[in-house]
C-alpha cells in the first residue's frame, strides 16, 4: 500500500510492523507526529503509548520494557536525547535491544527547531558514560524511516545492541509517497534473559552492575566483539554514480538528497562525480571508501549540517592516501545545491576551496 | 526429631547480607519474601533494585529482579508492568533515589495511578555513600553534608512522602510504618500484604518504612532503633494516609 505520509509517521508504522507495541515519550519538536501517531495507532492493535513525564522517564520505562522482553521505542529529538543518555549507556551494558530515534535539529544548547546533523558525534562514538556503541541509521527518506525502522528492530534483537535512527527534522516533517508493508512477520527472537515471573525457572535479573572490575572487562569485551561482528556484517550505504567517479561526495541524511542534484549537475559540466552515502553511520562503511581510494578516488568531500564530524569518520577511513575536503553548515542552516556543485567543480578543476 | 518451627523464606536466596549489622534492609527484604511466599507469588513477581544500599537487592531475591539507574526506578517499574500487567511489581527504593533525584518519577508513577507498589525504605540519610543529607534527613540532624546539622533557614524542611503520595487521587493505599520494634515489624508485614494484594486488584500501593542507618547515626543498633520510636517518628508519624 503507498501512503502520503511525513518522514515521523513512516517511522512510527515502521515500529508498529515490526512488532512493536509499547512506546514512551516526552514532547519535542520537530519529533511530534510520532508520539501522537502512536497514541492513536497502538491501542489499535492491543499496545500501550504512555507520554512520560521527561525523557529521563521515557528512557528508563524503555529499559523495562525490553528488560520484561517486549520490542519498545522512544523518540527525541537533540535536547531530549542529551537528557536521556544515561539511561542509553545503561541500556547498551545491560544488553538490551530498543529502537531509539533522534529527529535532530539546531544546537548546541536549546538552538532552534531547525534541521541538523550535530549530534553526529553524540551518535556514533558514545553520548553516554562508558564504552558502548548504538546500531546507527542514517535514513535520507520518509520511505527510509519506514524501512530502516523495521531493520532496526531485528538487528537491536539480534544483536542485543539498542539501535538509534538519526534523523533530521527535514526527513522527519517531508512528505512523500512511501510504500508500506502489508504483510511483514517480525522475527522472533527468544529472549530468555527477560524478566517474565520465574515461574517454573531459576531467576533472571538484568543489570550493568559488576564490582568485580574483571567481570566488568568481561562484558566490555563482549560488546567490543559485537560492534566487530556489526562491522564485519552490517555496514549499509548507498554507492551513486561512482564507478568511475574521481571526485565523490560523502552524505548522509537531508545533505545526500541535495549531494545527488550537485553530483548531476557537475557531470553535466564534465566532472566526474559520485556520491556515498552512509546508510549505517555506526558501523561505518570504512571499507567501501577503501575500495573507492583503490578505484582511484583522488578526492573527497564530506559535507554535512555540522562543523565536521563524520568528516574524522572519513579522515581516519581515508587515512592520507586521499585529500578530505569539507563542506558543512551549522545552526539549522542547511546545505545548498549551488555551494555544494561548486566545491566539487572546483576540486574536479584541482582547485580546492575546502 | 524436631520440627522446622522458623526457616528462611523460599524466595530469599541464602547469600548472606552485605548490609550493616542491625540495618533494617535485611529485616525488609524478609519481610517482602515472606509475604511473597505466603501469597504464592514467587512466580509472578518482578522487582526492581534501586541506586543505594538496596542496589544489590537481587543477590537476595529469588525471583526476577532488574536494575535501575538512580532515581529512575519507578519508570522501569512502569515500563515492566505495562508489559506484563499481571505480574506482582515492586519498586524498592531509598529517601535519596525515590525523594531527591528520582522526585519526578515518584510523583508521575503515582499520579499515573500505576499498579505497582513502592516499598520507600527512609533511614534519614544517604547510607551507602557514607551518610549524607537527604530529603527526609531531620531538622538539626549532622550528616557529613550538613556538619552543623539540617539547618531548615538553607536545607528547608524534611519531605513527608507518605503524605504527599496520599494526596494524589489515582493512589489506592499510602502508609507509613517502622521496622524499628517487634509490633512495627508485625505492622510493616502487614502492610506489604495489603500493599500487594491492592496492587493486584488493579491499584498503586506505596509502604514508607522507617528504618535504622546505626552506622551513619553513629549509634548501636539497638539505640537506633530507639532513636527512631522516640524522634523520628515524631516528625514522620506512622499511620495510613490513604486506602
Amino acid at each position: 500500500m503507498r501512503k502520503l505520509i511525513k518522514g515521523n509517521e513512516a517511522m512510527a508504522e515502521g515500529a508498529v510492523i515490526a512488532g512493536c507495541r509499547y512506546y514512551f515519550g516526552y514532547p519535542i519538536t520537530p519529533q511530534n507526529e510520532v508520539p501522537a501517531y502512536m497514541s492513536k495507532r497502538l491501542p489499535e492493535v492491543g499496545g500501550v503509548f504512555v507520554q512520560a513525564e521527561s525523557e529521563l522517564a521515557s528512557i528508563n520505562m524503555v529499559y523495562g520494557a525490553s528488560a520484561a522482553g517486549a520490542r519498545v521505542m522512544t523518540t527525541t529529538s537533540s535536547p531530549g536525547f542529551s537528557l536521556m543518555m544515561e539511561g542509553v549507556s545503561y541500556l547498551a551494558a545491560s544488553r538490551l535491544p530498543c529502537v531509539l530515534a533522534n529527529v535532530q535539529r539546531g544546537g548546541p544548547g536549546l538552538g532552534n527547531i531547525a534541521p541538523a546533523q550535530g549530534d553526529y558525534f553524540q551518535a556514533v562514538k558514545g553520548g553516554g558514560h562508558g564504552d558502548y556503541r548504538l546500531i546507527v541509521f542514517a535514513p535520507a527518506s520518509p520511505q527510509e524511516m519506514l524501512d530502516l525502522t523495521i531493520l532496526a528492530f531485528e538487528l537491536s534483537d539480534k544483536y542485543r545492541v539498542p539501535a538509534l535512527i538519526l534523523s533530521d527534522g527535514i526527513i522527519g516533517q517531508m512528505m512523500e509517497s512511501v510504500d508500506i508493508p502489508e504483510n511483514y512477520v517480525p522475527g522472533k527472537v527468544d529472549k530468555p534473559w527477560a524478566l517474565t515471573g520465574a515461574e517454573g525457572r531459576s531467576k533472571n535479573v538484568v543489570c550493568s552492575l559488576f564490582l568485580d572490575e574483571n567481570v566488568m572487562q568481561n562484558l566490555n569485551t563482549e560488546l567490543s566483539d559485537t560492534y566487530e561482528e556489526l562491522k564485519k556484517s552490517e555496514v549499509r550505504y548507498e554507492s551513486f554514480m561512482t564507478d568511475d567517479a574521481e571526485a565523490v561526495i560523502v552524505a548522509f541524511g537531508t545533505p545526500s538528497r541535495i549531494a545527488k542534484n550537485a553530483v548531476l549537475r557537475a557531470r553535466a559540466e564534465g566532472c566526474k562525480a559520485g556520491l556515498l552515502r552512509p546508510i549505517t553511520i555506526f558501523p561505518f562503511p570504512e571499507k567501501e571508501i577503501s575500495s573507492l581510494i583503490e578505484n582511484n578516488v583522488k578526492n573527497f568531500l564530506v559535507t554535512e549540517m555540522n562543523s565536521g564530524q563524520m568528516l574524522e569518520d572519513v579522515k581516519l577511513a581515508v587515512s592520507g592516501r586521499s585529500n578530505v575536503h569539507f563542506y558543512g553548515t551549522t545552526g539549522g542552516v542547511i546545505t545548498d545545491e549551488d555551494e555544494m556543485t561548486d566545491r566539487i567543480m572546483s576540486i574536479c578543476k584541482g582547485g580546492s576551496r575546502g | 526429631m524436631a520440627d522446622i518451627i522458623f526457616d528462611r523464606p523460599k524466595s530469599m536466596t541464602s547469600a548472606p547480607f552485605h548490609y550493616c549489622p542491625g540495618c533494617g534492609h535485611s529485616v525488609i527484604h524478609r519481610l517482602i519474601c515472606e509475604v511473597i511466599d505466603e501469597m504464592n507469588l514467587r512466580g509472578k513477581t518482578i522487582a526492581v533494585a534501586p541506586v543505594g544500599c538496596a542496589v544489590l537487592a537481587y543477590d537476595y531475591f529469588d525471583f526476577d529482579v532488574s536494575e535501575a539507574a538512580h532515581g529512575r526506578a519507578a519508570a522501569v517499574a512502569t515500563g515492566i508492568k505495562r508489559v506484563h500487567p499481571d505480574k506482582l511489581v515492586i519498586s524498592y527504593q531509598g529517601d535519596g533515589d525515590l525523594a531527591s533525584i528520582g522526585m519526578a518519577e515518584t510523583i508521575h508513577t503515582a499520579n499515573r495511578g500505576e499498579k505497582i507498589t513502592v516499598i520507600f525504605v527512609n533511614n534519614t540519610n544517604y547510607g551507602m555513600t557514607g551518610g549524607q543529607m537527604a530529603p527526609t534527613t531531620l531538622v538539626g540532624q549532622v550528616t557529613t553534608t550538613t556538619p552543623k546539622g539540617r539547618n531548615p533557614e538553607t536545607e528547608g524542611y524534611p519531605i513527608r512522602m507518605a503524605e504527599m503520595i496520599a494526596s494524589l487521587q489515582a493512589v489506592k493505599y499510602s502508609v507509613r510504618t517502622s521496622v524499628a520494634d517487634f509490633k512495627g515489624i508485625v505492622q510493616t508485614k502487614k502492610a506489604i500484604k495489603k500493599a500487594f494484594e491492592l496492587q493486584l486488584e488493579g491499584g498503586y500501593s506505596f509502604v514508607e518504612i522507617l528504618s535504622n542507618c546505626s552506622t551513619n547515626w553513629g549509634m548501636n543498633p539497638v539505640d537506633a532503633n530507639k532513636h527512631i520510636v522516640e524522634k523520628v517518628a515524631e516528625y514522620f508519624p506512622l499511620g495510613t494516609f490513604k486506602e
